[in-house]
């Protein structure tokens, strides 16, 4: 009996395999294979190694070297990646995750359940700033049933935890190089290992990093592209010039100043997306510290979002790449709840709530810390010293570099100042870190710095992170925005739409919620006409 | 035997030059607020002040100052330049690997700005000297007090929108075409048309200087005696310039050249970023932004050194062009 079941599995399987081969030539048929695309990193990654380093430049060009379990859609659910597929139990404590077979190293060693054991359990529960809070916090065991399947035992139901096995949370690490090293300082941190459709080939530093096509990449026919090549421009001006001039084909919002961003995207031979930032949907807000006066009062803190024309600073200062935002919660994620008070442009509001304050703005100076990411973050705090003096204050810019910067705010150092937070997904891993009162800690910057601190906030957050019913979990999170929007716990200015600018003639370059973070495994290039 | 103990004794001073350059640049550095523990977290959106701490351990940032300061000047001995963690690699390596692009650049700016600025400034001059052609002189004149004016990076921009976007003619960014893999000198070539709008954006304002200060050095020269004496006895206004003026208006340019190679590095910087090229002046600027303090030291370090190789040279070329000079330590 068994052994002819085995064997119509092997038949089934052979099956299957031939269908996909036959679809996956077809696809290849479709597309291009071949060719260089040039892209742009901005600025030069310290290192390539996902897991050890997350900073943007190394999660974009990484992502095309190392893959994670999962990867997300343009609506954020999961799809396979190196998960084919996947269960959790229905108390929500165990997620088995069943894995692709025949998935290589870029060394040729296979690719097993062993590694992401490894991975998440050695490797990433030291390193990852943000993962090893979540898996030390919640994940009681991670163990490798057979060589295809993994099991995650949670001590405590954490309802987001799906969210966090795309490549630039629970990246997978190759166990047969970094066991028993010390993985910071392992030479191998060189040349990176991945399972990712393209390999590492060169790194001049300062001038070029070079990935080239993984020929035995596990998806058969992909990659289409046989090299990438990233420039280090450092100038913005330059780096407009050279996608300007063609000499790169891809360039991210980012990557060039706002000022330049309409005129690109209205060359004839260029197209451009918005789509493809679902997953960070980046959020701008104005921080105040709220320790002390003027802004400890929260009716100076609602006067202050009336003073604000948000409309104007996305139009006019941001050349239109944002969106105003209504609350703490992006709304391209889940759990975004547009009934919550609105905070229109009203200056009389504003002088109103100021005098019903009953602070005295002309007694309370206010310094404001300015953004050091460039002219635009300096125009708005220009705009807010405008509008903060509109009411009355006295108001100071001060000036500073990111190292200033991050040491002032996390050492809750300041009257006001502004960041940009991703949310990764969930509210969980990229929203409640700014308000909980347990994030109330010195030498951190991006936690909860303005010492905003409401038990009710954290009850409602707590409960929802761990809450397995999606209508539930709704209407847990629609209260704390109301609550947090009530008092203008942090100033929600805009939602950041970063826009993806490519030559018309590169295509598949977005077809995620991580956009240009995702590998560009079916990114292709179309021959030009003739 | 004198020329020994000049070059001795100068060696001598600048190793002290040297050392207190470096303690300076290592005191100086921690005024600044933040470190790269927290730079690293702050980029990393962290939220877990366990991982910043981790961090400063690991950078060794928990040790008293003194104690770092003491293991950097040890290391320093032994060519140890210490250990960048910003890119984990060891910072000797990383400047090895950086240093020649910019003293490529440094070297054809320096060339391209000597030759042709004296060349203007000796043209200016003559033309007023003869009493012809006197509209040339203030063509050159107007020219380098304009380029002398021009913000670099302004200058640098405008090249590459004429002659990259508009003309097509040179390459906009980098030292060579990627991927390319050209040999021989083909690759030489094409390393050249990359040198060509960083070396022209950072030598005009240099050659303007040149310019000037040999043109008014040649005048000088020219309303003195002894060519007053040659042109009296019928010497030709070419050779009393040739022979007699040219080379004892040389004099400033050699001082100025000595004070120029020491900026270029600084100047480098802003190229450097434009022009995408992968030189050491840029690996400075993001080592100051990201707090990554021991390659920062490494450079200033280097480009200290270089400084006082450059003077010790300027002094040996003093001789060599006027040997009346002598050497005193």
């Amino acid at each position: 009996m068994k052994p002819s079941i085995s064997a119509f599995i092997g038949k089934a399987t052979l099956a299957a395999v031939a269908a996909a081969a036959v679809l996956g030539s077809a696809a290849v048929c479709a597309q291009t294979r071949g060719g260089t695309l040039d892209a742009i990193v901005q600025p030069e990654p310290p290192m390539l190694i996902l897991g050890l380093n997350q900073q943007s430049p190394t999660q974009y060009v990484g992502g095309k070297i190392y893959e994670g379990l999962l990867t997300y859609g343009a609506d954020l659910t999961p799809q396979p990646s190196l998960a084919k597929s996947w269960t959790v139990s229905p108390d929500g404590l165990t997620y088995t995750f069943v894995l692709q077979s025949g998935v290589k190293w870029h060394d040729g060693k296979p690719f097993t359940a062993d590694d992401v054991v490894f991975s998440a359990d050695k490797f990433l529960r030291v390193t990852h700033p943000r993962v090893r809070v979540v898996l030390n916090k919640y994940v009681e065991s991670i163990t490798a049933k057979d060589p295809q399947t993994v099991v995650f035992k949670l001590k405590e139901q954490f309802t987001p935890f799906l969210a966090l096995f795309g490549t630039d949370n629970m990246t997978m690490l190759p166990k047969h190089i970094y066991e028993g090293t010390d993985f910071k300082t392992n030479p191998a941190n060189q040349t990176p290992i991945g399972t990712g459709p393209f390999k590492f080939k060169e790194w001049k530093r300062g001038s070029v990093i070079v990935l080239e096509r993984n020929a035995d990449y596990w998806q058969k026919g992909l990659p289409y592209l046989d090299k990438i090549v990233f420039h280090v421009i450092p100038d913005a001006a330059s780096r407009a010039v050279a996608f300007e001039k063609g000499d790169v084909q891809a360039i991210r919002g980012n990557d060039i100043d706002g000022v330049d961003s309409k005129r690109l995207q209205a060359l004839p031979d260029v197209d451009s997306t918005t789509k493809g930032t679902e997953f960070y949907s980046t959020m701008t807000s104005m921080v105040m510290n709220e320790r002390k006066p003027p802004f400890d009062n929260v009716k100076v803190r609602q006067a202050v979002m009336h003073a604000m024309n948000r409309k104007f600073i996305v139009n006019t200062i941001f050349f239109g790449l944002g969106k105003v935002a209504t609350g703490p919660i992006s709304s391209t994620t889940a759990f975004y709840d547009p009934n919550v008070t609105p905070y229109d442009f009203d200056l009389k509001k504003a002088r109103a709530l100021i005098k019903e304050s009953g602070v005295d703005p002309k007694a309370t100076p206010i310094k404001i810390l300015a953004y050091p990411y460039g002219s635009t973050w300096d125009r708005l705090g220009e705009y807010t010293k405008q509008s903060l003096e509109a009411l009355g204050f006295p108001v100071e810019i001060e000036a500073t570099d990111a190292g200033g910067w991050a040491q002032r705010v996390s050492n809750f150092d300041f009257d006001l100042t502004f960041h940009f937070t991703d949310q990764f997904g969930d509210p969980a891993i990229g929203v409640a870190r700014l308000f909980l009162s347990s994030n109330i800690v010195k030498g951190s910057p991006f936690v909860n710095n303005e010492g905003y601190s409401n038990p009710k906030v954290d009850d409602l957050f707590n409960r929802a992170s761990s809450e397995g019913d999606k209508a539930k979990r709704q209407a847990l999170y629609s209260e704390v925005q109301r609550i947090l929007v009530d008092e203008v716990a942090n100033a929600y200015l805009f939602e950041i739409k970063g826009v993806t600018m490519y030559r018309k003639n590169v295509k598949n370059l977005v077809t995620s919620g991580t956009g240009m973070n995702d590998s560009w495994a079916k990114a292709y290039i179309e021959p030009l006409k003739k | 035997m004198k020329f020994l103990t000049f070059l001795l004794s100068r060696l001598g001073k600048a190793a002290f030059v040297v050392l207190g350059v470096v303690t300076m640049n290592f005191l100086l550095i921690r005024l600044a607020p933040g470190d790269p523990a927290s730079i690293i977290a702050g980029e990393s959106g962290s939220s877990d002040p366990a991982f910043v701490a981790q961090l400063r351990q690991q950078f060794g940032l928990d040790q008293p100052l003194v104690v770092q300061l003491w293991t950097y000047l040890k290391g320093l001995l032994h060519l140890d330049f210490g250990f960048s963690y910003r890119n984990q690699l060891s910072v000797f390596d990383l400047i090895v690997d950086r240093l020649p692009a910019t003293l490529l650049l440094m070297g054809a700016a320096f060339v391209f700005s000597i030759v042709l600025g004296i060349a203007l400034g000796v043209a200016a001059s003559k033309t007023r000297y003869v009493n012809r052609h006197r509209w040339l002189d203030s063509v050159i004149m107007s020219l380098s007090l304009l380029l002398y004016a021009t913000p670099l990076f302004w200058l640098s921009l405008l090249a590459i929108l004429l002659f990259s976007v508009q003309l097509g003619w040179l390459p906009a960014f980098g030292m060579e075409t990627v991927g390319a893999d050209l040999r021989g000198w083909d690759h030489v070539r094409d390393v050249a048309l990359h040198l060509v709008l960083p070396t022209v954006s950072l030598g005009c304002f240099y050659m303007a200087m040149y310019a000037r200060l040999m043109r008014s050095s040649m005048l000088e020269v020219m309303g003195m005696d002894f060519v007053k004496t040659a042109r009296a006895k019928g010497v030709p206004a070419g050779l009393v310039i040739r022979r007699h003026v040219r080379r004892n208006a040389a004099l400033p340019i050699v001082t100025f050249s000595g004070i120029q190679l020491g900026q270029l590095a600084g100047g480098a910087v802003l190229t450097e970023t434009v022009f995408g090229w992968p030189g050491i002046g840029r690996l400075m600027f993001d080592a100051l932004m990201q707090r990554d303090y021991l390659l920062l030291l490494g450079v200033f370090l280097v480009t200290s050194v270089m400084v006082v190789v450059f003077n010790l040279l300027t002094d040996l070329v003093y001789r060599l062009v006027d040997p009346r000079i002598e050497f005193g330590a």
